[in-house]
């Protein structure tokens, strides 16, 4: 069957890459995300301003602004003297958070009072904001109990050693690349599958295919293949220099990423063909496959943590096959998985492989008989 | 110019858009499904993290401390006598985090020696990592400050933090995420349904049979600019509206500024649209196209979610050129904030330039193509 299916398989592989704009569109998006979206995507909380109105000007005040300062989320201070320009800076967007002493804080301290200390933060930016704010009211605390210990109060803290398993140094790049794996072999296959049999349909070169000797089968698996090995291909260009080049680690196995990684390629090969068994242009193809996409891609856990979703959506999200390999290359990366830790999430992409290729192919049947 | 050609040209686009599914699914049903999946998906920070406990000794110093990390609202606490079966729930990815208290915990405390409390936390994913460990730190200082305090009254000098979080005071984050998300949809009816829909016509000759009418060039661009524009113009007030309506996010903003806004940024979005449109003539370059010159970056590059200031240099300057970016910070100061003029302008400026140069690269373009 195999060999019959050659002759298929490479015209649709000329087809693909016969024109240069074509081959432009394969090579650059995996370019493009492995030097730009590998480093963008970091929500980490550095170089933001902060500004500082301080009214008191004594020695604690003067210690805590510079204690602030010299933490790594903020690279500017801005020092203002007026309450005005203080809000003027928060409204504007030029400093991520303001700190407020008021005039009688260092009084108010040494008498055993309980001073304020306002920190105004910019709601807009509310996710950054809170990081930051964590981080200052830390030191404020510090600086507390740095102030007890110099009374001469016997203070214990317990020393927290942290260690972070899996990424030792919390480097985004490791996070990002395992990910991008799973964003642009899904891009690849869903418009590669999706669109080759719109574009015979539109163009009407889908019937004289199915006149042709080939099976239905034959002919969705010449469709499907040069889709697979596109992706496949492209999967491990990413692999290659987020390993070799930039030296994110892999903990696991080829042995375990490989079948895993075809097994939801098949999946998504399904998901295309299911799609495009539906549509009747190309148009309706890609706008189906970008439906498809926009949310699976969004409620993947690349983007945000899945457990802060409700649990109804949780649940609907068992259906996402880039939520379960996701879950799978970060673990294969990152924690050496093995393939039976992983199979709660293969199974689930096998499933829908077997789900969406035979409604594909029996829409397919049912739509020319 | 011919006022009633181009009219009929339009209503001819219009009724063409209306009479497809696709458009109307992309246009109108896809923006509702993204609005509801930012306002009930997506979430950066997180409320409740999954800690392990291993405590050696069930002593009342250790007691107190893990019921004060079970009492803070930050984390639901497992406690187990095993290390091994917690680490294995952590690589399964069952746990955030596991804390370590040794036996000697409370009798260092009790012998004012300073004890150690390890902490390995999942750093498979860096932002909850950091989460993991910097909350176990405050809830950590946190305790020894209230023992303190309960040991001896005003030794430990007090000082409130007063946190006020402006224009969002729940720290609410869809007032962060929705407004963001609307760029990325008006993205989408702007540029990828624009380049998809002339790349077909493009593909099957229309365009140049359109050329071949008397119709002159700009009524061929206007006749195209238009239709989508109002479709993106309605596509927006949908979003205004969910967003307000449903979600209740404030819109502080005047709302004809929102629409001026919107406006540029449409015609710049369109601008590109048309010029990708044109320069691949086929709609499976068009769409890859569109996906990696807009959709993507203005998911990744506007600021939206990712932090602009946090990426590497030479990233940050390329955000300058989508206008993705100045059109996310733009919603986000009208939506939470009002209308501030000196973030706004800067904003309008940059969108304008950008709409005009893609308006007269999209110009020149069609006049080549006549050659």
């Amino acid at each position: 069957m195999f060999a019959r299916l050659l002759p298929l398989i490479r015209k649709e592989f000329l087809s693909l890459i016969k024109d240069p704009k074509g081959r432009m569109v394969l090579i650059m998006p995996p370019i493009l995300q492995l030097c730009i979206f590998a480093f963008s995507s970091t929500l980490e909380v550095k170089n933001n301003s902060i500004t500082i109105y301080d009214e008191d000007c004594s020695p604690a005040s003067v210690e805590i602004s510079h204690r602030i300062a010299a933490a790594s989320a903020f690279s500017t201070v801005n020092y203002v003297h007026d309450l005005s320009d203080l809000e003027s800076d928060i409204e504007e967007g030029n400093s991520l958070l303001a700190v407020h002493f008021p005039s009688d804080f260092s009084k108010k301290l040494s008498y055993g009072g309980s001073p304020k200390i306002q920190v105004i933060v910019d709601g807009r930016r509310s996710n950054s904001g809170q990081i930051a704010y964590g981080y200052v009211s830390k030191i404020i605390n510090q600086y507390r109990l740095e102030l007890a210990q110099e009374k001469g109060v016997e203070i214990i803290m317990p020393t927290l050693v942290t260690r972070f398993w899996f990424n030792p140094n919390l480097i985004y790049l490791w996070y990002n690349i395992p990910g991008l794996l799973v964003l642009l072999t899904t891009v690849v296959t869903m418009i590669v599958t999706a669109l080759s049999i719109a574009r015979e349909r539109e163009l009407g070169t889908f019937d004289q295919l199915l006149v042709s000797p080939y099976t239905q089968w034959e002919i969705l698996m010449g469709k499907s293949i040069p889709a697979f090995i596109v992706a496949m291909l492209e999967g491990l260009l990413i692999f290659s220099v987020g390993v070799g080049l930039y030296g994110v680690p892999f903990e696991g196995s080829m042995l375990t990423l490989l079948p895993c990684l075809s097994l939801y390629l098949i999946s998504l090969v399904g998901v295309g063909l299911f799609i495009s068994s539906l549509c009747r242009t190309q148009q309706q193809a890609i706008l189906g496959a970008f439906c498809f996409m926009n949310p699976t891609i969004l409620l993947s856990g690349f983007a945000s943590p899945l457990e802060n979703m409700p649990h109804w959506l949780q649940g609907l999200n068992q259906i996402n096959p880039l939520m379960h390999f996701f879950a799978i290359s970060k673990g294969i990366f990152l924690c050496d998985m093995s393939f039976p830790m992983a199979w709660p999430h293969v199974w689930p992409l096998i499933a829908i492989s077997i789900f969406t290729i035979f409604s594909a192919n029996w829409i397919f049947g049912h739509k020319v008989g | 110019m011919h006022n009633r050609r181009l009219y009929a040209f339009v209503w001819k686009e219009l009724l063409q858009i209306s009479r497809d599914p696709s458009s109307i699914l992309i246009a109108f049903v896809l923006p509702v499904l993204l609005l509801f999946i930012f306002g009930y998906g997506i979430s950066l920070d997180s409320k409740e993290l999954k800690i392990g406990v291993v405590c050696a000794s069930q002593d009342s110093a250790s007691n107190d401390f893990i019921s004060a990390l079970k009492g803070g609202r930050y984390f639901s606490v497992t406690e187990s006598s095993s290390l091994d079966l917690l680490e294995d729930q952590m690589v399964e990815g069952r746990l955030h985090g596991i804390l370590v208290l040794r036996e000697d915990f409370s009798r260092k405390i009790a012998q004012g020696e300073s004890p150690q409390i390890q902490l390995i936390a999942n750093g498979s994913n860096p932002q909850i990592g950091k989460f993991v460990e910097q909350y176990v730190q405050g809830t950590l200082q946190r305790w020894v400050l209230l023992r303190q305090e309960k040991k001896q009254a005003n030794v430990v000098p007090s000082v409130e933090i007063e946190p006020r979080f402006w224009y969002n005071n729940t720290t609410n984050r869809r007032y962060f995420l929705i407004p963001g998300s609307i760029a990325i949809i008006l993205t989408i009816v702007g540029t990828l349904l624009t380049a998809l829909v002339i790349a077909r016509e493009w593909e099957r000759g229309t365009m140049e049979a359109l050329f071949a009418s008397p119709i002159s060039r700009i009524e061929i661009l206007l006749g195209k600019v238009i239709p989508y524009y109002l479709l993106g113009i309605v596509s927006f007030t949908i979003c205004l509206a969910f967003a307000v309506l449903v979600f209740g996010v404030p819109f502080r903003g005047s709302l004809w500024v929102a629409y001026l806004v919107t406006s540029l940024f449409l015609l710049g979005a369109l601008g590109l649209g048309l010029t990708i449109s044109a320069a691949s003539k086929n709609q499976f370059l068009a769409s890859q196209a569109a996906i990696n010159a807009a959709f993507l970056p203005s998911f990744m590059l506007s600021g939206f979610i990712f932090e602009i200031k946090s990426m590497p240099h030479w990233i940050q300057m390329l955000t300058y050129v989508f206008p993705a970016r100045y059109y996310v910070r733009s919603l986000q100061t009208l939506f939470l904030t009002g209308d501030i003029w000196s973030i706004l302008i800067p904003q309008m400026v940059a969108l304008s330039i950008i709409a005009v140069l893609f308006m007269a690269a999209i110009n020149r373009k069609l006049k080549r193509s006549l050659d």
